[in-house]
Parts: structure tokens; sequence; C-alpha cells
């Protein structure tokens, strides 16, 4: 796919820059609103998340920032009685039209979630490339291929190289959070959404993550969830801050390039929650 | 929790480190502290005690069968059928055979759809058909085999074949396992993190996928033991087969003709008022258990996951 050959041109995007190329995994949410069951969550979301950039969602607990990066692939609706209504546009095609497939939307939104989770019955290799082969594809060689590429891409491959037919389950923590982000990129996503990749791991493993989020940037559009703030300011290019109003369901409050938000926030909540103000 | 002892004098000489009695030391002369390590003792005890007397309990059972049981096996045992009313000799090959096929018969029509009942509670089961059938399943448990075995004789028997056959055995051991292989399994689905149905369906693989190749592997080792555990149970059932297979005292494959079964011949040594028979009744119990054991690691060791073995 289109991921490998515009190194050039997106690493030079500083932060901020607003791209405008089209088929690089633009998203754009329209009034987005997420219920589980009769509690809505996200009330009303709009905001437009820039192509081969770091966007960092960042709030307070329960103010809907997983609900909200589920909805994205349409994740959320496989909780139990869960809903989302709105538009979830992915370089123009909405993800909630009534003829999309969710199963081919989470192709193209691949999803890496907080607590690592490598299939624990399936081998290194396996992992690698259980979507591809479950959706498939028989080719050996091209598995091998795409199994050493994913895990190249993931800053992985030197340290498993060796152990590609031990179990998944046998690398460390932060091993198996990559093996868990190589297993997304093989299936050729255009945007990666991270929930809280680094909140099982140590500082070092954490780093190690962080420099692979900066690395991976250049090609694909990655959301991630963070509570960290540090790392949202490390890591992202733009910041969305999240709060619960009076009802309970969870509000944009602010969303810009992170230098400015963390610097010269517009929103006095959103000082107050930078700032540890916030009650 | 422990408290620092309440009697350490306050003020001791700067240089003078007198050995500190640790804050978590067992022998505190506090009462609770004592009265915690005696209940502590007491219960560990009797749960200690508890496992034992189970563990005794099969184990003199076991030992009372090999022990009577054993003088019955001899290569005869294991070819012959069972020779007519009163005469000594002959052995249990028919049931042995019989026993098998059935088994596997039942567990061929039991097996899947006891899977496929977990499968729909666990990952799909929801409102009210979910709750009929969770309530139908625990009903199907709780029937006494015999009333299970009336029932496949009056259907099958009765009607459908018209005489004691085989098949009738068999769906009566289905019947009986279904439950089993559905209770345990369902429960062993629901152990399944959902944080691993997540990861196949963030991949973007359909549900079954999901289901398929992520979810039942990962509860392999619950699938075999639920298997295993119900294989076992209708193994030994006896009443249903008197209804249904009849038993055999002569070698017959034909599901559709009346079949020898080992609980069953058990059953008919053991009534009959001859020693050696009696013997034969033991040999067979023996018998039966190896079968039910080998059924269980052959069914371990094929399922086997290769994993990490290279
Ligand atoms: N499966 C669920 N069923 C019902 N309510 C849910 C479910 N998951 C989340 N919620 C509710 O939705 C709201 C938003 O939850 P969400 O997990 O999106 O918050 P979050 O911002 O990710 O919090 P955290 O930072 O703690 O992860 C919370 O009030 C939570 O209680
Ligand atoms: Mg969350």
């Amino acid at each position: 796919m289109s991921n490998n050959n515009n190194d050039g041109a997106s690493a030079v995007t500083s932060a901020g820059t607003v791209h405008s190329e089209a088929g690089h995994g633009s998203l754009v949410v329209e009034d987005l609103q997420a219920w589980y069951g009769r509690f809505r969550a996200v009330a009303n979301l709009s905001l437009t998340i820039t192509p081969r950039a770091v966007t960092a969602i960042i709030g307070p607990s329960g103010c809907g920032k997983s609900t909200f990066l589920r909805c994205i692939n349409r994740m959320h609706e496989v909780a139990r009685g869960a809903r989302a209504a709105g538009k979830v546009l992915l370089d123009g095609d909405d993800v909630y039209a009534p003829d999309a497939d969710p199963v081919q939307v989470r192709r193209h939104i691949g999803m890496v979630f907080q607590k690592p989770n490598p299939f624990p019955m399936m081998s290194v290799y396996d992992n690698v490339v259980a979507g591809l082969k479950l959706a498939g594809v028989k080719n050996r060689a091209m598995l091998d291929e795409v199994a050493e590429r994913s895990l190249r891409r993931a800053a992985l491959w030197d340290e498993v190289n060796d152990k590609l037919n031990n179990s998944g389950a046998a690398l460390s923590g932060g091993q198996q959070q990559r093996l868990c982000i190589a297993r997304a990129l093989a299936m050729e996503p255009q945007v990666l959404l991270m929930d809280e990749p680094c909140s099982a791991l140590d500082p070092v493993a954490t780093s190690k993550i962080e420099d692979l989020i900066r690395e991976l940037r250049q090609n694909y559009t990655i959301v991630i969830v963070t509570h960290n703030m540090q790392q949202a300011a490390r890591v992202s290019d733009h910041t969305a801050f999240l709060l619960l109003d009076e009802d309970r369901a969870g509000r944009l409050v602010e969303y810009g390039p992170t230098s400015q938000l963390f610097t010269n926030p517009q929103d006095r909540r959103t000082e107050d929650y930078i700032t540890g103000r916030f009650g | 929790m422990s408290r620092p002892a309440a009697s350490a004098p306050p003020m001791r000489a700067a240089f003078v480190q007198p050995p500190r009695p640790s804050p978590f030391n067992r022998n505190a002369s506090s009462g609770s502290a004592r009265s915690r390590y005696l209940v502590d003792g007491v219960m560990r005890g009797l749960i200690v005690s508890a496992a034992a007397a189970g563990v005794f309990l099969l184990l003199v059972i076991l030992l009372y069968v090999v022990v009577r049981g054993l003088p019955a096996l001899n290569l005869d045992f294991f070819t012959q059928r069972p020779l007519p009313y009163g005469e000594v000799g002959g052995g249990v090959a028919p049931a042995l055979l019989g026993t098998l096929e059935m088994l596997t018969v039942a567990s061929l029509l039991g097996v899947p759809i006891g899977i496929g009942t977990a499968i729909y509670l666990s990952e799909y089961g929801r409102g009210p058909f979910a709750s009929i059938v969770r309530f139908v399943v625990d009903l199907i448990a709780g029937l006494p085999s015999i009333v299970v075995g009336v029932f496949v004789w009056a259907l099958m028997v009765r009607h459908v074949v018209g005489n004691y056959n085989g098949l009738a055995g068999s769906v009566a051991l289905a019947i009986i396992m279904i439950p089993i292989v559905t209770r345990t399994v369902e429960e062993m689905l629901r152990l399944v993190p959902d944080t691993y149905r997540e990861a196949a369906l963030g991949l973007g693989l359909p549900r079954w996928k999901t289901i398929m190749a992520v979810v039942l592997p990962t509860a392999r080792a619950g699938l075999i033991t639920g298997v295993v555990l119900s294989m076992a149970r209708a193994g030994g059932e006896t009443a249903p087969l008197l209804l249904t297979a009849l038993g055999n005292q002569f070698f017959s494959a034909d599901l559709l003709a009346p079949m020898a079964a080992l609980p069953v011949q058990i059953y008919n040594y053991a009534v009959a008022p001859y020693d050696d028979w009696h013997t034969k009744a033991w040999g067979s119990a023996l018998v039966l258990i190896l079968v039910i054991s080998l059924l269980s690691l052959a069914t371990r060791l094929s399922t086997r996951n290769t994993l990490g073995e290279r």
C-alpha cells in the first residue's frame, strides 16, 4: 500500500501543520455521539484529525476518551447495548454509512489496546500475521515478508527474530505491546488507534513505544489516548481535551496544536486540567 | 495486623542497640495473634483433611476394583465373548467394542451440539431465547438418566427402529453428554478475557472467525476437560443403555441391532450367582476405568498444543 513510499514528504511535517493530502488516513468526525444503553458517554463531538500526525486525546477518567476512540473504528458497538450516531469520515468515506461493513472499517483503522493482548495460543510469527492468515492469505513467502516488515516497523524484529516460533505470551510486557502494534501494522491500516498503550509498561518500555509512535507517524495517522500529559506533549502534534459536561456526557473542550494547547490554552478548563488544578 | 510491642521502653542509650523484636514476630505475646494462629491452624487442618478424605476414598475404590478385578484379566477376557449363563471363562470383548462404538457415535452427536450451544450461550446468547436455552440445558442436566433412557426407548426403540439398538444407546448417551459439555465449555469460554476477542475484532476479523481462531483455541484445555468429563460420565451409564442398546452376548458392530456395553456387562455379571462371574464383573469395572482413562489421555494428547516445543 501507499504507506511505504511517502516517508520524505511527511517526515518534514512540523507539529501543527495540517496536511491536505487525501487518501492517507484523514479523519473527520462530525457530531459523533455514543451511548451505553441509555447512558450517553460522548456528546456531539466534532473534530478533524490530521493525516500522518499524532493526535492525543486527554481528559479526566471517565470522560469518554476510550469510547470516542472505539467509535472511530466501530469497536464501540461490540460492547453490550452500545450504540453510536454521527459521522466518521475516513478519507471522505463515512464508516457509519448504512452500507459500511464494520469488519472492513477495522481493517483500515487498526487498534492497539491498553493491556498488551497477543493471542496466547499463537507464536510470535502467527500473532503478527494472524489478521492476514485468517483473512485467507496463504502465500507463505508473502506472510514471511509481512511478518518481518511489520516487526521491523514495530522496532521488535531485532529482539524476536530468533524466537518467532515461541509463544507471543512469553515476551516481556513492552515487547508484547510492540507485538500488538506489529500485528495491527500487518493489516496495512491507514489509521492506528491506541488506547493508553503504555499504561501497563515501565518507563524504558514506554520510551521505546513513544519512539516508535514518533517513527510511525511518518506513515500512519495515529490517535492516542493517554493519561500522561508529558507523554501527550512528547509524542503528539495535536491534542484534544475532553471533559464531562453537566449531564455526564463527554464533550470536546479544546482541540489544537499540542504546543499551543499546553503553553497557551484557550479554555479555562483546559488550563486547570493541564496545570493539575482540575477538581 | 501486628502492632509494635507496646511494652518497648521509650528511651535507650543511643549506642546500645539491643536486638529489637521484629514487629512481625510470630511469637508476639499478644493474645489476638495467638488465637489467629490457632484459627489458622484449625482451618488449615480441616481443609487438608477434607482433601485427604477425598483422595483416600478414591484410592480405596480404585485399589479395591484393581484387587478384585485383576484376577479376571487375561487375554481371553479381552478377546472372547461372554459365555452362556453359568459357564466359566469367556470375556467382555463385545462389550468393550460396543462401549467404544457407542461412545464414539455419542461424542460425534453430542460434542458438536454441546460446544455449539456453549458458543451460542457465551458469545451470542442474550435476551429471552438464550434464557430458554440455558433453562433447557439445566433441565436436561438434572434429568435422571433412566428418564433419558425411557424417552429414547419410546422414540427410537418402539418407533423409529423397532427393536433395541446401539444407535438408540448412542443417542441416549449423547443426550446425557450435551448438558455436561455445554455447561463446562460455556464456563471455559467465559473465562477467555474479552481483550482477546477485541484484539481479533480490531484486526478486522468477523465474529465467527474470532470465535473459531481465537476464543476456542484459547479455551482449548477447558474444551477438552468438558468433552472428557462428558465421555467419562456417559461411558459409565447403565440404566439408559438397558432400555436402548439392551446388551448383546455376541459380537455386533451394527448400530441398528442390540449392542453390548461394559456397564451393562458389569450389571449382568454382577447379578449372576456365580463367583467366576462376580470376578468378571470386577474385571469389567477395571476395564471400564481403564477405557475412560485411556480416552481422556488420548483426547489430551491428540489435541496437545504444539506451541513452543521447537
Ligand atoms: N461497557 C460499558 N458499559 C457501560 N458503560 C460504560 C462502558 N464502558 C464505559 N462506560 C461508561 O462510559 C463513560 C466513558 O467511559 P470511557 O471508558 O470512555 O472513559 P475514559 O475517558 O476512557 O476513562 P479512563 O481514562 O478511565 O480510561 C464512563 O462513565 C463509563 O462508566
Ligand atoms: Mg479509557
